[in-house]
């Protein structure tokens, strides 16, 4: 049984963010699992606005107390927009990963990339798996 | 705590010495560039004795106990390492002395270069390196310089198992050149079908610590270091665990082409506040044009017996350049030079001999009350997990703080990145088996407290001068100052 929030309507990488796609654009953050592991976030390096990257690529890096960990864009596109709030309040991703703690909106190059990522019954089973 | 600031012992006018009269005429500074605002302590000498001796009490050092910090080998430092090291004729040597005036420090550091050079298996070692990352970089330059002045500039790719030191990459980065990361195989090891997988001509090297972090032997070092070669890649190996390896068997051996060595870890100088570090950097022939100068060589040969060879720096023909100032971290290289010579081939062997066992025997101590997740044997460390099923909410961190009060140093937590709340324990050589026991039977006290007491736990330690202390609050707020500082407006 998991321990984790796992929303259904989104979908989810082997790194552990969550895209939540709507249209052309896409939410992105890091999960609930992700999070728990990294315990109490302390600072969050956003990218720039206008840059594009491809999917898996790394767009920023969130730092713990216990570690640092690379952001992978789910699927390739431009940054539209990236939450500011996590400057001066990064223990919004620790409080709420999925709403106030997204991390960067993208303008989508091709939606369809988001289909071959987990949904939350695989990416459920793949956080019950590393325990 | 108690103990207050140094700024708030003292008194306005009070002094540590009496300077004497001045025997030369006084002159004013310049105006501009002389304040009024600086505060600095007014104190006695004895009080400042007094102060630093009590805080160094509250310290937790080797001196003082078991100190089983995973991946750092905090072996005891020979008092008599600290002695040589004061000899006046190896603490007065002065850089810019002539060489020939120096010949017996000169010998000092060539006899360390040629027993390294045996201990490692290389052609060529330099002592310039002044820590174990710099070693990193250093070893990351010669490669780059290698395949550079071959015309091979389309390698820009370093390939770093997953369990490796942050340093790897970090070192990487500096370089300018880019990080893939290989994972670890359900045994631990290196993922030989990944590794192939990015073996290609953009390869720089592989930069692999054997053992690796989790303690483990990699077992298919060679065909690993083939798959890189094969490519045209060179292998790096990052000798911060060469404690488990000593005389028992020798990197450039098993194919690495150029390594680094901690002398304050596997040679016995101090850590941190008593150090510096030394990184020496070891390769093998092909790369020995590359090395960081100067070197110390024998320029002319004894001629009979009882007389002295001739030695001179010299920098090698396609050297990178220097990596500091001088010549290395001078000081610990005699402290390192001493250990050697002490220890001697036999008792270098015996030292990684007595790593391992001890590493293994806590495993095996431990192994009922702690889960471990890669359990197999192992070299001079290992990793176990700490949080138990039957105690949710206790983690890691939370033993770490409570073996404090157990008058320890916690081993390394969080670290390598592989293992869910790893603990990361290396005892090293230096530990009796009276000390070894201790530590296991606060282990398991702690693993009882757990599932009895989690609070005791939880709230620790509560037998340091301070207690817990707000990790978070401190990376968040970077700026920390005991005092007001003046408004530079």
């Amino acid at each position: 049984m998991s321990n984790w929030n796992i929303p259904t309507d989104l979908h989810y990488t082997k790194t552990d963010e969550w895209i939540k796609v709507d249209g052309q654009e896409a939410l992105i953050g890091i999960t609930d699992y992700a999070q728990d592991q990294l315990s109490d976030i302390v600072f969050v390096e956003l990218p720039e606005v206008g840059t594009s990257y491809s999917a898996n690529q790394s767009l920023g890096v969130v730092e713990s107390v216990k570690a640092a960990a690379d952001i992978h864009l789910p699927a390739s596109g431009e940054i539209v927009a990236t939450n500011n709030d996590l400057a001066d309040t990064p223990e919004i991703l620790n409080q709420d990963p999925y709403e106030g703690g997204w991390i960067v909106r993208v303008k989508l190059a091709d939606p369809s990339e988001v289909d071959s990522l987990m949904d939350a019954s695989a990416y459920t089973a793949y956080c019950d798996e590393r325990g | 705590m108690t103990e207050p600031l140094i700024y708030d012992l003292g008194s306005p006018g009070r002094a540590g010495i009496k300077m004497p009269d001045p025997d030369v005429p006084l002159a004013d500074l310049p105006a501009d560039l002389a304040r009024d605002d600086l505060d600095l302590p007014e104190v006695s000498e004895v009080d400042v004795v007094r102060h630093y001796t009590r805080l160094s009490i509250l310290n937790h050092s080797i001196d003082k106990g078991f100190y089983p910090l995973g991946s750092c080998t905090m072996k005891y430092n020979p008092r008599l390492n600290e002695d040589m090291a004061r000899l006046p004729g190896l603490a007065a040597v002065h850089p810019y002395q002539d060489p020939e005036t120096a010949q017996g420090a000169l010998e000092l550091m060539y006899e360390t270069q040629e027993w390294l050079k045996e201990i490692g298996g290389f052609a060529g070692v330099s002592l310039q390196p002044s820590a174990g990352a710099q070693g990193e970089f250093t070893g990351i330059l010669i490669m780059r310089a290698y395949h550079r002045d071959r015309g091979d500039t389309r390698r820009t790719r370093i390939l770093i198992p997953d369990s490796a030191h942050g340093t790897n990459p970090a070192s990487t980065t500096m370089s300018g050149l880019e990080v893939i990361e290989i994972p670890s195989d359900a045994r631990g090891n290196v993922d030989l079908e990944s590794l192939r997988a990015h073996c290609d001509d953009t390869v720089v090297g592989l930069m692999i610590t054997n053992p690796n972090t989790l303690g483990l032997f990699e077992d298919q070092i060679v065909p690993i270091i083939e798959l890189v070669h094969n490519c045209g890649g060179l292998v790096y190996g990052d000798g911060a665990n060469l404690n488990a390896l000593m005389g028992i068997v020798r990197p450039g051996d098993l194919g690495f082409d150029v390594m680094h060595y901690n002398l304050h870890k596997t040679f016995s100088t101090p850590h941190g506040g008593g150090g510096p570090g030394s990184g020496p950097v070891g390769v093998a022939e092909h790369l020995a044009p590359y090395l960081p100068g100067p070197l110390v060589d024998i320029v002319e040969g004894a001629e009979s017996e009882g007389e002295m060879p001739r030695y001179q720096l010299v920098m090698p023909a396609r050297s990178i350049g220097r990596m500091k100032a001088f010549y290395g971290n001078f000081g610990v290289i005699v402290r390192a030079y001493t250990y050697m010579m002490v220890n001697g081939s036999d008792g270098l062997r015996r030292v990684s001999e007595m790593a391992v066992l001890n590493a293994n025997y806590l495993r095996a101590r431990l192994r009922n009350t702690y889960h471990v997740p890669y359990d197999r044997v192992n070299m001079h460390e290992f990793v176990i997990e700490g949080r138990f099923a039957d105690a949710p909410g206790i983690h890691a961190l939370d033993i770490s703080k409570r073996l404090m009060d157990y008058g320890m140093h916690p081993p390394t937590n969080y670290f390598p990145l592989i293992v869910h709340e790893a603990l990361m324990i290396e005892p090293t050589e230096t530990e009796s088996k009276e000390s070894l026991d201790a530590f296991c039977n606060a282990m398991v006290s702690i693993a009882r407290e757990a599932r009895e007491q989690p609070e005791l736990l939880r709230d620790a330690p509560h037998s340091t001068p301070v207690g817990r202390l707000d990790e978070v609050r401190a990376a968040r707020q970077l700026s920390l100052c005991c005092r007001p500082i003046a408004n530079p407006d």
